[in-house]
């Protein structure tokens, strides 16, 4: 048991700490609040902050997306879906694409899968609709004409495959090697 | 000519006015109340709804209005319908017989030719009625609201909801006791149980002088008796839900809150006549006085909300027994000394 005070001095510094918390709130009363008014304004978003999927092109104006399914795959709502389809040249390309962001829990997984990195994740959040249907978004919507975070990158002038320029054209590529000859 | 009729349409008038001013009143009182609470936790408060979010009341209003009516099953349904009536009119009733105004109209009015003796039933008052045993009414009617609650809770079938209405009887009781013997002062001082007397009393200094530890007393049993943030156990959220209103939904919920603003206005109106002097003041017409000591009195009721947390059951008894019974009853020996001196 602590020591009997005084009960006077108690009573004084009670009266004390009750004057100095009505002084904070008073305070409190004529500080800015510190609320952000959403709709008026909109906060800066860090640019890796995840929101609405797109779909980038690469710097030659190409689709990205090679329809591979490994976002379908990893996604774990299940809300992308695809068709895979190719080209004449023997690319890949999706003949649909399709996001449900009804169901979309913006993980950002699919973006991690992505090996040509043409699915991205964007800042732009405000996607709200009174019709469920219109949250739908088919290739169309998707798609943009830029290359989203990375723009200079193109798989397929990293990938081995012949859809894009010949055999040891590709960036960081080395040449054939002649089996003719024997020198380095 | 029988004057009867135009009495009563008189009387009717005012508490009708009286009626409207003070439901309006019951409304910002709540946007009051959340615009401070922001302010003090630096946010806006609702600002959405008209300028400033003036017209937020009536949004809730409507909202309550349309709000699905669910009876539980298993509620005892006279109880669980009468005990927000009960709650609201125990609010209104005691404005009756509060004074808020000296004289609002004539001594004699002439209608068609006739002449109306106004003073008769005291309508030319600024007061409904202006009872001998005024105070005594108040007290009574405060009283009465316990009811609203306790009936609330025990119907509701709800454990919650009983709990709540048991908290609140012990509360009121305890507290009713400090309520009635903190005013005793001032009645020693005006002589009379009619709060038109009292104000009267008060022309030339404010009973707040001659009674500040009364008027301390009376303001915190007042807190308790309107269940008000530091005593307010009987609905603390992250205990009893919402205690005795626990069950209740849409506009009989909207009629407990109704009630529970509406103590919290008659309490500020009863402190402003019994100690700051009621309607008088300088300059600004009686009414303005009255409402301008009214909401500082309503403001300082949400300035202690935003400051202070809640009290456990415990020391709300401890303090109601042992610090304020005593206190009272020290303040009513030291008045009537002092008295009995300075009348020799």
């Amino acid at each position: 048991m602590e020591p009997r005070r005084n009960f006077l001095a108690a009573a004084w510094e009670g009266l004390g700490e009750l004057v100095r918390g009505f002084a904070t709130t008073f305070i409190h009363l004529f500080r800015r609040p510190i609320t952000e008014a959403y709709p008026e304004y909109h906060r800066p978003l860090p640019e890796r902050s995840r929101a609405r999927i797109i779909l980038t092109r690469d710097p030659d104006g190409d689709e990205r997306c090679v329809a591979c399914y490994l976002c379908s795959g990893v996604c774990p709502v299940s809300c992308i879906s695809m068709q895979s389809s190719q080209r004449e040249d023997g690319r890949r390309f999706a003949s649909w694409f399709r996001i449900n962001f009804a169901r979309c829990i913006y993980c950002g997984l699919c973006e991690e899968a992505c090996p040509t990195l043409a699915i991205q994740l964007t800042p732009h959040f405000e996607t709200c609709q009174y019709d469920i249907l219109t949250l739908v978004a088919e290739k169309e919507d998707l798609l943009v004409d830029h290359g989203g975070k990375n723009r200079d990158y193109n798989f397929y002038r990293h990938a081995g495959v012949t859809a894009v320029g010949g055999k040891g054209e590709h960036l960081q590529e080395a040449k054939p090697v002649n089996r003719r000859s024997n020198l380095p | 000519m029988n004057q009867l009729p135009i009495l009563i349409i008189v009387t009717a008038v005012k508490i009708l006015l009286v009626l409207v001013v003070f439901l309006t009143a019951i409304a910002y009182t709540v946007l009051m109340e959340r615009k401070v609470l922001g302010f003090i936790q630096l946010r806006y408060g609702p600002n959405r709804v008209g300028p400033w979010g003036l017209l937020q009341p009536l949004a809730d209003a409507i909202k309550l209005l349309f709000k699905e009516e669910f009876t539980p099953p298993g509620v005892n349904k006279v109880l669980f319908v009468l005990a927000p009536v009960i709650t609201a009119a125990t609010a209104f009733l005691p404005l009756a017989a509060i004074p808020f105004a000296s004289q609002i109209l004539p001594n004699t009015l002439t209608i068609y030719g006739y002449k109306v003796d106004l003073t008769a039933a005291g309508l030319n008052q600024g007061v409904i009625a202006d009872i001998n045993v005024g105070l005594l009414y108040v007290f009574a009617m405060g009283s009465l609201s316990v009811y609203g609650a306790v009936l609330g809770g025990w119907a509701s079938n709800n454990k919650y909801s009983l709990l709540g209405g048991l908290r609140l009887t012990a509360q009121m009781i305890s507290y009713e006791l400090a309520l009635g013997l903190s005013v005793i002062g001032v009645l020693m001082l005006s002589g009379s149980l009619s709060l038109v007397k009292i104000v009267e009393a008060q022309k030339s200094v404010w009973f707040i002088f001659y009674q500040p530890l009364g008027f301390v007393l009376f303001l915190t049993a007042a807190f308790a008796e309107c269940a008000r943030t530091p005593f307010d156990l009987i609905e603390c959220e992250n205990e009893l839900v919402a205690g005795y209103q626990t069950e209740y939904s849409s506009m009989k919920y909207g009629v407990f809150m109704m009630g529970e603003y509406g103590h919290i206005l008659v309490a500020s109106a009863l402190c402003t006549t019994l100690f700051l002097g009621g309607w008088r003041g300088p300059v600004l017409p009686p009414i303005a006085w009255f409402m301008i000591k009214t909401f500082a009195l309503v403001f300082f009721f949400i300035w202690v909300r935003g400051t202070f947390p809640r009290f456990r059951f415990d020391q709300l008894m401890k303090l109601g027994w042992k610090v304020m019974l005593p206190l009272c009853l020290v303040n009513i020996l030291f008045t009537g000394i002092i008295i009995q001196f300075l009348q020799r």
